[in-house]
């Protein structure tokens, strides 16, 4: 931790030692360590938004840009990028998740539905979204 | 049945240096003891000059937080033998300015608890003729959890967007805001979204968490503040499609 | 530049803030300095657990809350500071309601009431077991909303400024900075509470030290029926944590090692599954520590690493009652003693409570010193006589620490000013704590003398004393007296020095406990919580009045006794168990306000 200082002393006038977090605070425990990852994800999330963009945009200019697109997308360090993103997405939506019962309370008549259903809901939305799309997908 | 362990406690003397030190002390303990049971076998046997603070050494006056092996923790309610073989570390509460050694000034939340308006706020007060405002226990439980905090400054030490930001109205703070604003009696959930809403209030916040884990009462102030958020969004929502006086 | 107010409060607890507000609310043009030596919230308030008296539910009365408490306080309770407080009671823990403590509540939203030991019936409203807890952060959360008082957080009161016999504000140290200040007010009110500390094994807070007693005493008011010091029943072995009584009163048992409810044998009532009023488990608190101790005697109690106990059994409440009623219970016997009440017996003793006496103030609070006030455990009014009641004093907090917060901002507006001469006693006060803390290289360590205290208080004033003891005692103490001028204080830091603090909360824990002592040498009868071997029974004809200490120049005690003021409740034999009498009330009147409203 770095120091930083009021002064000498003077007798009756208390000196206060304050103390600045360090540039690698972050480090200093696992459990901050998780959050600045988690915070570090969004990142990632953006690129992939850009990148679904880049697709809609290819698409709509016609067959070759799309072929194009598709070209670039196979060279290897954006399939490398796009791995790590996707690890990166779901890392964040599992710790979205799990931060979800914590910051909604859900009310079914007078009772509180519990944290641990609360989460499970998310994922069964997730799943259903999934296969909603998946069928509309497939039947395109 | 009594072994030793050795303390190492951070001493800072403000007349003498402008570093803190560390100071080794062995001491004796059993299963039973607790670390404040260290410290104060220490200035009680071996060395007076060392200062701390605690007061009812059973969990709930909050004055005995300190860092033990770089954790927030209440001392009363630490145990010794959980560290055992040791050495154990006991530092002042991280995120403070420190008075002297183990003892950090809390002014700073002090000031932040006013303004959050942490009492009961209402248009009309009931006259005391008419009896109690009626609260069921399923309104009781909405902020009974967040009425738990003993203001003991664990979760400051443990938050980072505090130590980085010291202007961050800060975990307990917001709680202890939520408290009233979800109790049935209160009226003033509107003022203090003034103060709540502000850069420094909710949205300093980016849920580390770790205030709700080192937290010794399960007041959860990582879930206020983003129940609190969800609330302040749907409220500017609100008054952005139905300004006032619309 | 001298600071000065209106009325200056020493002490931040449940009365102390109870007081504040009163006075903010009688007169918001008064000014207002609440002086603590910690945070208010880290007040020893916060550690009461089972709850508050007040008369609310339809089937009780007035009357017989009275009755349980004068009965209780074995007739040395003045009468009609009893019927005020039972009075004013309900209105000002509903007045609490208004300010939002989390009071537990009955499914349709009225606020719940739980039986206590010695109570014919249910009023002990509760916040769970943590009323203390709720009842001092509310009034901490709601004392900030009035800008008359200023706060002085972690300033310790080493005197009281006196000038021709009036009292006219406090010098105090500054914790953090350490300087020596004046402050002076027209009115002082004590609300520093109890003196647990002067014990060994005590439920009281490290900041339990007596001080605003010992102020008030070498200030020239006289202390009041110091000899009855309550033990509760039941505390942890190891720490001496309270077990609330609230455990009784949810249906707990207290056994012996036959794993038998032997409170049946001391004229305690016939054990019944469930929890039967004034009668059991549910007796008071003198008459259950009395019994400990016989049963000690008769080797049925459990032996332990930490000493002899008895057991206190939840098992058969179960799990889902326990934790909805008396979760502090489990999470104090978890953490502390290693055990879970739902599966385990709590092994609990007799550990030191409650300081009956205290300053001598009538119903107003006020003391026989002009401008000197005293409301909560400090205090005596007396409302507790010789044994109070559980779930009373925070009540008595609440009513007396608004009394005398009312009087005081009366006496104040119209109280001449300070006189500017007794800034000059701070001088001499500051050089009293030089010359006395810190240019002296003594011998004599403050925990040594402290332990030697508390272990001579224990020998020769504990459960049961008899004179040969208490004359052993006071020689003790004269001599920790002498052994107090040697001390040394390795810390000559003037910021946050704890040792100088400790140093002078043993000088005063000394004053009070020789006045304690002196005052049970005197009375030479049985009564409440003062039981004497050698003088066995309740001797009304000498000794139905309250005994008042003063300190004499050279630091010795001079006893007088004045009458307790007896009105509608003549003295008679205190019964519990079945025989324990059944008063009903006749008087429409004594409906208490906030049951009326819900007829």
């Amino acid at each position: 931790m770095e120091q930083t200082h009021t002064g000498s002393y003077t007798p009756y006038h208390p000196r206060w030692l304050r103390r600045r977090l360090s540039t690698y605070w972050w480090l200093e425990k696992p459990a901050y360590l998780w959050f600045m990852l988690r915070e570090g994800s969004c990142m990632f999330v953006a690129w992939f938004t850009l990148y679904l963009l880049w697709l809609l945009d290819a698409v709509l200019e016609g067959p070759l840009a799309y072929e194009l697109f598709l070209a670039w997308s196979g060279t290897p360090w954006v399939v490398a990028l796009n791995v790590v993103t996707l690890g990166f997405v779901v890392f964040h939506a599992v710790t979205f998740f799990q931060a979800a019962p914590q910051a909604m309370v859900v009310r079914l008549g007078r009772r509180r539905v519990p944290p641990g259903a609360v989460l499970a809901g998310h994922y069964v939305a997730w799943a259903a979204a999934s296969v909603v799309l998946w069928v509309l997908l497939r039947g395109a | 049945m009594s072994d030793h362990i050795t303390l190492q406690i951070a001493r800072y003397r403000p007349e003498q240096e402008s570093e803190p030190t560390f100071n080794e002390y062995e001491v004796p303990y059993t299963k039973e003891s607790a670390v404040l049971d260290g410290l104060n076998y220490v200035k009680d046997r071996l060395d007076g000059t060392l200062v701390y603070r605690w007061s009812c050494r059973m969990g709930i006056c909050g004055s005995c937080g300190m860092s033990v092996n770089g954790e927030p923790k209440l001392t009363c309610a630490t145990f010794l033998a959980d560290y055992a073989p040791g050495p154990v570390r006991v530092e002042p509460l991280r995120n403070f300015p420190i008075i002297r050694d183990l003892i950090v000034d809390i002014g700073d939340f002090m000031r932040k608890l006013v303004r959050v308006k942490p009492w009961i706020v209402r248009e009309v007060d009931k006259p005391l003729s008419e009896g109690e405002y009626r609260q069921t226990p399923e309104q009781l439980d909405e902020y009974k959890q967040f009425s738990m905090c003993i203001n003991c400054m664990l979760c400051y030490s443990a938050c980072p967007i505090y130590g980085l930001d010291p202007k961050f109205i800060g975990p307990a703070a917001i709680a202890l805001a939520q408290r009233y604003n979800l109790d049935n009696r209160d009226e003033g959930a509107g003022d203090r979204m003034e103060v709540l809403s502000e850069y420094d209030g909710i949205w300093g916040c980016t849920f580390v968490g770790e205030c709700t884990k080192v937290c010794p009462k399960h007041v959860d102030p990582a879930g206020a503040i983003q129940r609190y958020k969800l609330t302040a969004a749907l409220e500017s929502m609100k008054s952005f499609f139905a300004p006032r006086g619309a | 530049m001298t600071p000065s107010y209106d009325v200056v409060l020493v002490g931040g607890g449940g009365a102390g803030l109870r007081a504040a507000i009163a006075i903010a609310e009688t007169n918001p043009r008064l000014t207002i300095a609440l002086v603590s030596k910690v945070y208010p919230m880290r007040s020893h308030t916060v550690s009461a657990e089972g709850g508050a008296a007040g008369v609310i539910a339809p089937d009780d009365s007035i009357e017989e809350h009275i009755y349980d408490t004068i009965s209780g306080g074995d007739w040395l309770c003045d009468q009609d500071a009893v019927e005020a407080f039972v009075r004013e009671a309900p209105q000002e823990l509903l007045r609490l309601e208004h300010w939002g403590c989390p009071w537990s509540r009955e499914p349709d939203g009225r606020v719940a009431v739980r039986p206590f030991g010695g109570m014919k019936k249910m009023r002990t409203w509760f916040a769970a077991d943590k009323t203390g807890f709720h009842m001092l952060h509310t009034l901490f959360q709601t004392s900030l909303k009035y800008g008359s008082v200023t706060r002085y957080d972690e300033w310790f009161v080493t005197r009281l400024l006196v000038d021709d016999g009036r009292v006219q504000g406090v010098v105090a140290i500054d914790l953090k900075s350490g300087r020596v200040e004046a402050i002076t007010a027209k009115a002082v009110i004590l609300c520093t509470g109890g003196c647990g500390k002067v014990f060994p094994f005590t439920t009281n807070a490290a900041i339990k030290t007596g001080d605003g007693m010992a102020l008030a005493y070498r200030a020239g008011a006289p202390l009041k029926d110091m000899e009855f010091v309550q033990y509760h029943p039941t505390g942890l072995p190891l720490t001496g944590i309270l077990i609330t009584e609230a455990a009784r009163a949810e249906g707990g048992y207290l056994l012996n090692k036959d794993g038998y409810r032997y409170l049946q044998d001391y004229n305690l009532g016939t054990p019944q599954p469930h929890p039967v009023f004034r009668s059991m488990e549910l007796g008071p608190r003198d008459r259950l520590s009395q019994a400990f101790v016989k049963e000690l005697e008769k080797g049925r109690t459990i032996e332990t690493p930490y000493g002899h106990v008895v057991h206190l059994d939840l098992r058969h409440l179960g799990e889902k009652e326990i934790n909805a009623k008396i979760p502090f219970v489990r999470e104090l016997c978890t953490k502390y003693q290693n055990l879970d009440p739902v599966r385990d017996l709590i092994p609990v003793r007799p550990v030191i409570h409650y300081m009956m006496g205290g300053v001598h103030t009538d119903m107003e609070g006020a003391t026989p010193l002009p401008g000197l006030y005293a409301a909560g455990e400090v205090a005596c009014v007396s409302i507790n006589g010789a044994n109070r009641l559980g779930s009373n004093s925070l009540a008595e907090c609440l009513v007396f620490g608004a009394r005398a917060g009312r009087a005081a901002a009366e006496y104040a507006s119209r109280a001449p000013a300070v006189n500017p001469r007794v800034i000059a006693q701070k001088t001499d006060e500051h050089r009293r704590l030089e010359q006395e803390l810190f240019s002296r290289k003594g011998r004599e360590r403050i925990a040594t003398l402290r332990d030697e205290m508390q272990k001579t208080m224990e020998e020769s004033a504990g459960i049961y004393r008899e004179a040969s003891s208490i004359r052993t005692g006071i020689e003790q103490l004269q001599r920790l007296q002498e052994r107090y001028a040697d001390i040394v204080i390795e810390d000559h830091s003037r910021t946050f020095n704890t040792e100088r603090v400790a140093a002078l909360e043993l000088s005063f824990m000394l004053d009070i406990a020789q006045a304690m002592l002196a005052s049970a040498l005197a009375r030479e009868e049985s009564r409440g919580a003062h039981q004497r071997t050698d003088c066995p029974t309740r001797d009304d004809q000498r000794f139905l009045a309250h005994a008042l200490v003063s300190r004499n120049a050279d630091g010795s005690c001079r006893l007088e006794y004045r009458p307790v003021t007896i009105t509608r409740w003549p003295p008679a034999e205190r019964v519990y168990g079945e025989g324990a009498p059944h008063v009903r009330s006749h008087h429409a009147a004594d409906r208490p306000v906030s049951s009326g409203a819900r007829v």
